[in-house]
């Protein structure tokens, strides 16, 4: 025991007096042990620490949880660093971060029992080249969000993929300054959702096979509301035609199967340079928050809105949803737009300003519901675009983690 | 600094990880010598305020036995006149003040405990929990121990011989056989939390804080069998307490159902389920004094439950348990549907039943 004592004492001083270049802990390998490895080193992480996953499938029965700041998760790469939670026991989710700075990169994770990866006031978070999926498929018994920052500051998703949530597959939630791009939505009930958010863009990503590809909502009843300032831009959003598989009563159920951009509520939202076909119920649909309403602090209406020089292709032709009992008042087809119409709520009527700044063959139509909650036996459709009008587009969405290299 | 963790089975790693035991053993001897030099025996101030937590319990001091039944001078045994429900484990709460330093009362909230207090939780089973005294077993204890920077949470799991427990920091599952009070065999997939998981519910804007000592949950006749506020003022640990400090009704008492409900609602979910807790994002608030009903669910819609929302509209249907989201939740077992997220993995029949009953009685007409 003396010798091993002193064979340590010798090494430490070593350690301590030699080069000062820290040590690299190895890469978590997958096995046995690799959960309590990966979590102890998650809960002993310094600041700036890089915890790095070697390729392989790792199955873990219990969620994993990051606090501590400015730490990098990273895997081989997606489809080569697998996280299965096929067996999961505990916890809401595969992977929840409630620190800031954070960057996860590189890895899939397959199956969680809830959510999949979520952040939570986690300001500064990079998810980068990730691929959350289910792996039977679009199921009603998946876990609601594939990649879930709530509550947070200045969040970057980039090149990561979802599919099979059965909530929405990307989705941010009462947040400021986002940016979702490059990234792939398919095989969820809403591909990308940004809800109760101030300053997101939304761009180049593709969203398909979904039951609606990308949502921009408001609701009620929570702590952050007010939500404004999105921009959904050069996005493929085609063919979202899986049947709406939510369970009953979470708000995306009622998003009717094969919806391209749905809007509901919010405030200056602009949707330009997308391309959009295969979307049966609608290309794009603009909507008023429609359930009662008990908080006197929220706005139902959508307002100030801009649909500009998209490219749309075939769709409409065969709406769902609630929807569905009014196409055969106007020949069956719903047009590429469809607003609800609605411009009061309470006994207060506001100028809502939708824009449609479309080719003159892009058709529109208002369901002229009036009021929320809508009667749709009082709709009065109308193809009449409303006039134009200048709705000032936010800026470009700056994030602090996401400089240009130099 | 030397760095613990080390992939297992390659050459080196059985080095570091000697290195590992030593630094803690060697740390801890020497902690508990120079706090044994200082103040023979009992509890090691030295030890608790020490940066990293002990690696066993029993180098706190707050026993003077190995199996921890019998407390230092100075350690104070209490409850909470509702406790959490964790899959019908026993609980035996502790709490030390370091000596000349007292806790500050608060109407509404936690005391405010002087640096070096420590919060000591240890759950326990019996064979069968409608004896609990008979055979039992501590499975884990848990240490809040308030540092110089903030609270800190150290889990420490019980050794088969029940000898000693050892530091666990990412926690632990053990299949624990059991018969509940109610009569049900049971046998639970047991959960000894992480030390993240124990920030989960111990947390408040980001910052960790304890949640049961407080004047509501305190104020009645404690397992000494006095009242523990004037207990504990006249043990000099608790400083302001009045004599008319309110008390939350029990449970199980004879309060009126609503605030008896309201009472199981917070000790058990707004933990999280309040502004600033884990669960903020939700809008659900479930703390005894939210005011506003929506808040505390009627009509209120789901925000982010997928399918722990059981295909109801609404957290609570008032006279509708039945079609209420809360009693869906209560009432399940499997993971992300089950509500609390941690610490359950049975039904609570009991308080499934309490809540049942109030949103049955609510008039169908409530707002």
């Amino acid at each position: 025991m003396r010798v091993l004592i002193a064979t340590v004492s010798a090494l430490a001083l070593a350690a301590a007096c030699g080069p000062t270049e820290p040590a690299k802990a190895a890469a978590i390998a997958p096995g046995a042990e690799a959960y309590a490895q990966l979590q102890a080193r998650l809960q002993d992480a310094k600041p700036g620490d890089v915890i790095e996953m070697d390729a392989g499938i790792f199955n873990f029965t219990e969620g994993l949880s990051l606090d501590v700041d400015n730490v990098t998760l990273r895997g081989a790469g997606i489809g080569k660093t697998i996280i299965s939670f096929k067996e999961q026991k505990g916890a809401g989710e595969g992977l929840l971060v409630t620190s800031d700075g954070v960057t996860l990169t590189g890895f899939t994770m397959q199956d969680t029992k809830g959510d999949g990866i979520k952040s939570k006031d986690a300001d500064n978070i990079t998810y980068k080249d990730l691929k959350v999926e289910w792996t039977g498929g679009p199921l009603a018994t998946n876990g609601a969000y594939g990649v879930y920052p709530v509550e947070s500051e200045n969040v970057l998703i980039d090149g990561v993929t979802v599919s099979g949530a059965s909530d929405a597959g990307i989705y941010v939630g009462q947040s400021q300054n986002i940016i979702v791009r490059n990234s792939r939505a398919e095989y969820n009930v809403a591909g990308i959702e940004i809800e109760n958010s101030m300053n997101a863009d939304v761009h180049d990503n593709i969203a398909t096979h979904n039951a609606g590809g990308i949502l921009v909502f408001d609701l009620p009843d929570l702590p952050v509301k007010g939500g404004h300032s999105t921009r959904v831009f050069n996005n493929q959003i085609v063919d979202n035609d899986t049947q709406n598989f939510a369970p009953e009563g979470n708000i995306v159920a009622s998003v009717p199967t094969g919806t391209g951009v749905l809007l509901m509520a919010n405030r200056n939202v602009h949707v330009f340079g997308n391309t959009f076909s295969g979307n049966k119920t609608a290309h794009v649909m603009i909507v008023s928050y429609s359930n009662e309403i008990n908080d006197a602090a929220y706005n139902p209406l959508p307002r100030d809105f801009v649909i500009r020089d998209n490219t749309y292709g075939e769709g409409g032709n065969d709406p769902q949803g609630r929807l569905a009992p009014l196409a055969p008042l106007i020949g069956g087809k719903l047009p590429p737009i469809v607003w609800d119409g609605v411009t009061s709520y309470g006994g207060k009527t506001e100028d809502v300003r939708i824009v449609v700044r479309e080719k003159e063959d892009v058709g529109f139509i208002s369901l002229g519901l009036g009021t929320t909650p809508p009667d749709l036996t009082k709709a009065q459709p109308s193809m009449t675009r409303l006039p134009d009008a200048v709705i000032e587009e936010p800026k470009a969405v700056v994030l602090p983690q996401d400089k240009p290299a130099a | 600094m030397i760095k613990t963790v080390s992939p297992h089975g390659k050459s080196g790693s059985r080095i570091q990880r000697r290195l590992a035991f030593l630094r803690v053993t060697l740390a801890g001897g020497l902690a508990a010598i120079a706090a044994a030099c200082s103040a023979p025996p009992g509890v090691k101030d030295g030890v608790i305020l020490a940066a990293d937590p002990a690696p066993r319990l029993s180098d706190y001091g707050f026993f003077k036995d190995a199996a921890a039944r019998e407390a230092e001078a100075g350690v104070v045994a209490y409850d909470l006149v509702n406790p959490l429900f964790s899959d019908h484990a026993a609980k035996h709460r502790l709490v030390y003040v370091p000596k000349g330093k007292a806790a500050a009362y608060n109407a509404d909230s936690v005391f405010d405990f002087p640096v070096g207090s420590v919060l000591i939780k240890t759950f326990a089973f019996a064979p069968d929990m409608r004896k609990p005294a008979e055979g039992e077993r501590y499975i884990e204890t848990r240490l809040l121990i308030h540092k110089e920077e903030g609270w800190a949470a150290y889990p420490y799991v019980w050794n088969a011989e029940q000898t000693e427990a050892i530091y666990a920091p990412v926690g632990k599952r053990e299949t624990i056989k059991t018969i509940a009070p109610d009569g049900e065999a049971l046998s639970i997939d047991y959960a000894v939390p992480n030390r993240n998981q124990c920030k989960l519910c111990h947390s408040k804007g980001g910052e960790l804080i304890p949640i049961g000592p407080s004047a509501r949950s305190l104020n009645h006749a404690g397992p000494t069998g006095a009242n523990q506020l004037a207990d504990w003022t006249e043990r000099g640990i608790l400083t302001g307490a009045p004599q008319d400090a309110p008390a939350a009704p029990a449970a199980y008492g004879d309060a009126a159902i609503e605030l008896r409900a309201r009472a199981w609602l917070d000790i058990n979910c707004a933990h999280c389920h309040r502004a600033g807790g884990g669960a903020s994002n939700s809008g659900l608030f479930l703390a005894w004094n939210e005011s506003n009903p929506t808040g505390w669910g009627v009509h209120k819609r789901p925000t982010a439950a997928g399918r722990g929302s059981g295909d109801n509209l609404f957290v609570i249907e008032p006279g509708k348990p039945d079609e209420s989201i809360l009693v869906h939740r209560l009432q399940a077992v499997e993971p992300s549907v089950l509500m609390p997220e941690l610490g359950r993995t049975t039904v609570d029949h009991q308080g499934l039943e309490l809540i049942r009953q109030w949103i049955a009685g609510m008039p169908a007409s409530a707002p």
